[in-house]
């Protein structure tokens, strides 16, 4: 029989190694279906490798996929920190990408340089009701926020499908189900010619470090910690924990809602109901990879990149399925989760404990 | 009693970082014996028994333990399934109950396999039930945990030991919650179980336990052994120099006069979900510069009137007025705003944000001073000024103020709580247990700062089960029993116990 107790030390060395070792071991794991896929190992991770690391262009197409991971993973982690359970980001950034959409095409009569931050800001806003609602109604009416988040996923999206086929549609679209495009002063500039790679990763680097200083530097930060750690004694210390749920729901609906001001505005320049490819839930992964904290998000978005992006480029060049990247990325959650259960539990085997030897 | 050697630790040393927490203790246990392990807050009495028990692994030194036959065997160390199998039971310093589940669920947990827990549940309660009538520990077995008073919860931490067939019980401040009475009757049944070849080690602050019922003392300070003493040629002042090695007084309380009210509660009603969270038509006035004593048996009614100072209750008719104004908003924050300083009951879980450091910790009442904070941010450097200035003048030891709060040992968390109430100086003040598992040192340093803030025209509540403590500190006394005070002009224990009972003088 097997039995877990809880720890009383938690290592620090555990702790900062996790998400390395966790790294390590999702892509051993990842190579047992690569096996089976009948691909070479060795050969299979030299193009993964190439596929991130082998030319400017390469490296500059993952970043452009890590960058609405920052967001949704920001996001997340901040949710997380205060024990408020936002699964839907991937809404989140719909309602972003919809504002940046409507106001990027002319809904109102602004253009010119204040056009995008004009966008910005309303992205932000849409994202931010879509979080501040289901926290409301927790607040109020103690609703599970796992579940209203979720379930707001799909109306959100099936809101966006009315929106495609009716007043966001594109009259020169063909029939297709998309936005007219995005006008050009909207348009969050490219980094460097020639590749997709935009803007949007310098704001999402500015959104981690503003928030890693904000939460360990100031006040909100605190009290955000506090609640989330500690709900009861954040009570009776008078901390608001009613505001503090409300502001870091925003703060992480807003986070939501530009990385799909960042897809839109940034990479697309027009919106289709396929724009994220779950990068809303990708987010909770990045989150936990990154232990929850901002300055991990980076480094977590930047991985988990690395492997969607590698992976498709070695299942291009060794024609095994791009499932697998999804593959990688599962097995690394699951280290991680499995890894963070081990720093603060142990597991002991009953069999094995004669309790003496002599 | 015979000299049957069950248990023997061997220059154990365990250190965290730069702190040294234990040093070459060795230590002895023989067979249907009571020994008391006694030292100051942050000696490293907890830490030489979470070693022993396998929760941390000692950095030098090893454990030997007899088993039934008597026959000797190094245990294994950092194994505490080891430790159990050895019948080896620890009952903590804080709670390690899930507070949703029942006393039974929390008792069987981890001793019965999950599976057969629902099956065999009435053959569980039988054998509970059996333990607490050879034990004198009652608790209510069907509500979840989180709604008992402390005291009760404590009795199901003791029965969980006790469930799981021991032979050495090691009992880490067992009596910390306990009433004296709940003491004494716990101990008899110790000393029961002693007799019926039950091995013994307990911890406690308590001196009057310690001579009752250990049959030999050892001392630990700074995490050495500094002495071991046979308690029949033991007495308070040997073993506070032992522990100290200075002899430690109790303050003196003047009688002075009282001012004007700081505190009246009128008509007050509080209807909770059952009587333990219930006040009845509460009156009550507290007056600057006394202490007004609380005595009574936990579950009386004690917390509701503590949720409500703090502000974490609000009542459903009646009012409280402070400093001569009706607070309208009943909230921490407000309480906190018209001064009132509160010590809570259960430090772990409404005191300390334990992952936070203890810096943190010594602000999080006075986030909005602007010596701690421009614009929202944090001004680091005062806040950590601030609390190594606290941790000197308060005598809280530790691994420092960057360190997280949960590091500190049992009785140097409440200092820094102390600390951050007395610093304010508050208004009136909420005592709930406030010397609870302090040394003998700061629980006379807390007197000496109530009688301090009282001399200075604080309004002080001081709710205690202590009633040794309540009758050296108070200046009026008043009984709780059912939801309702009993005011009494006497200071007859037994009096007092009978009032506590709920009967009549
Ligand atoms: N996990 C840990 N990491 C760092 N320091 C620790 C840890 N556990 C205990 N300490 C430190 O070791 C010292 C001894 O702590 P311990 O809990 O053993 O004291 P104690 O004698 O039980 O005190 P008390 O009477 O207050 O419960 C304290 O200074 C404490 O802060
Ligand atoms: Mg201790």
């Amino acid at each position: 029989m097997i039995r877990i107790e809880a720890r009383d030390t938690q290592s620090l060395a555990w702790n900062l190694g996790l998400p390395v070792i966790s790294a390590t071991l999702a892509l051993l794991l990842a190579a047992i279906p690569l096996t089976l896929a009948g691909a070479p190992i060795g050969e299979s991770y030299f193009y993964m490798f190439m596929g991130v690391f082998g030319s400017k262009f390469a490296f500059s197409e993952m970043l452009t996929r890590a960058t609405p991971l920052i967001f949704t993973g920001l996001a997340a982690a901040l949710a997380f920190r205060a024990k408020l359970w936002n699964i839907g980001a991937e809404g989140q950034l719909y309602l972003g990408a919809m504002a940046a959409a409507a106001i990027g095409t002319g809904v109102f009569d602004v253009s010119g340089i204040i056009l995008i931050p004009t966008i910005i800001v309303f992205g932000c806003a849409a994202g931010a009701i879509g979080m501040i609602v289901p926290a409301a109604l927790k607040i109020r009416f103690d609703a599970d926020e796992v579940v209203t988040t979720l379930l707001l996923n799909f109306i959100i999206v099936i809101f966006l499908q009315y929106m495609l086929e009716g007043p966001l549609k594109d009259p020169m679209g063909l029939g297709w189900p998309q936005s007219s495009p995005i006008m050009d002063q909207g348009m969050l500039p490219k980094v460097m010619e020639r590749m997709r790679i935009h803007y949007g990763i310098f704001i999402a680097l500015l959104c981690a470090a503003v928030a890693q200083f904000m939460l360990i530097r100031s006040v909100w930060g605190f009290k955000l910690r506090a609640v989330g750690e500690n709900m009861h004694a954040a009570r009776h210390a008078g901390l608001p924990i009613n505001s503090s749920l409300l502001t870091v729901a925003a703060i992480s609906g807003a986070l939501a809602g530009l990385a799909g001001v960042s897809e839109v505005a940034g990479l697309k320049g027009y919106l289709t109901a396929d724009l994220s490819p779950g990068f809303g839930y990708t987010g909770i992964v990045v989150a936990m990879l990154a232990g929850l904290s901002p300055a991990g998000v980076v480094i977590a978005a930047l991985f988990i990149a690395s492997v969607f992006v590698g992976a498709d480029s070695m299942s291009r060049a060794m024609g095994v399925s791009s499932y697998l990247a999804d593959l990688v990325v599962s097995a690394a959650l699951l280290c991680v989760l499995l890894g963070g259960f081990l720093t603060k539990y142990k597991i002991i085997s009953v069999a094995s404990q004669s309790g003496s030897s002599r | 009693m015979n000299y049957k050697k069950v248990l023997s630790l061997k220059n154990l040393s365990k250190s965290f970082g730069r702190i040294v927490a234990n040093q070459d203790v060795s230590l002895d246990l023989y067979q249907g014996e009571i020994l008391a392990l006694l030292g100051e807050n942050g000696a490293g009495k907890t830490t030489l028994m979470n070693m022993l028990f396998g929760h941390y692994i000692p950095d030098s030194g090893h454990i030997e333990v007899a088993d039934e036959t008597g026959h000797f065997s190094e245990l294994t160390l950092g194994n505490p399934q080891g430790a159990i199998a050895a019948g080896i039971g620890m009952v903590h310093q804080h709670f390690t109950l899930a507070e949703n589940l029942d006393a039974v669920d929390n008792i069987t947990l981890g001793a019965e396999p999950l599976r057969s827990l629902r099956r065999n549940r009435s053959k569980a309660e039988k054998k509970i039930q059996y333990l607490i009538d050879n034990s004198g520990l009652s608790a209510p077995l069907n509500i979840p945990v989180g709604r008992l008073t402390v005291g009760e919860r404590q009795r199901v931490e003791i029965l969980k030991a006790l469930y799981r067939n021991v032979r050495i019980l090691v009992l880490d401040e067992p009596t910390a919650v306990l009433t004296p009475q709940e003491a004494d009757t716990l101990f008899e049944n110790i000393a029961a179980m002693a007799a019926d070849s039950l091995s013994v080690i307990f911890i406690s602050h308590k001196l009057r336990e310690v001579l009752a019922f250990s049959h030999r003392i050892s001392v630990l300070r700074l995490g050495k052994n500094v002495g071991e003493i046979d308690t029949s040629e033991a007495d308070e002042q040997k073993i506070a120099s032992l522990m100290v090695g200075t002899k430690t007084s109790h303050p003196e309380r003047m009688v002075t006069s009282v001012g004007s009210p700081v505190l009246r509660l009128e008509n007050l009603s509080i209807a909770g979900r059952g009587r333990r969270d219930s006040l009845k038509n509460i009156n009550l006035t507290v007056f600057s510069g006394e202490i007004l004593g609380v005595a009574g048996v936990s579950g009386n009614g004690q917390a509701p009137l503590a949720g409500l100072i703090s502000g974490m209750l609000r009542p459903e008719a009646g009012q409280i007025i402070l400093d001569n104004q009706e607070v309208k908003q009943i909230n921490p924050a407000e309480m906190i705003a018209k001064r009132v300083g509160r010590i809570p009951e259960d430090r772990h879980r409404d005191g300390i944000v334990g992952s936070m450091s203890v810096a943190e910790n010594l602000i999080i009442e006075g986030l909005n001073e602007k010596k701690f904070q421009n614009y929202g941010m944090l001004k680091r450097e005062n806040i950590s000024k601030h609390a190594e200035a606290l941790l000197t003048d308060y005598d809280v030891r530790g691994p420092g103020s960057a360190a997280p709060a949960q590091l500190l040992s049992g009785g140097n968390i409440q200092k820094l709580i102390l600390a951050r109430v007395f610093h304010e100086k508050p208004l009136l003040i909420l005592a709930n247990q406030p010397t609870r598992g302090l040394d003998m040192g700061a629980a006379a340093d807390v007197a000496h700062r109530l009688i301090e803030a009282r001399d200075r025209g604080a309004g002080i509540i001081l709710i205690s089960e202590d009633l040794d403590e309540i009758l050296r500190l108070a200046d009026r006394i008043l009984v709780m029993h059912d939801g309702a005070f009993v005011e009494t002009e006497t200071r007859d224990r037994a009096e007092l116990g009978l009032l506590m009972a709920g009967q009549a003088a």
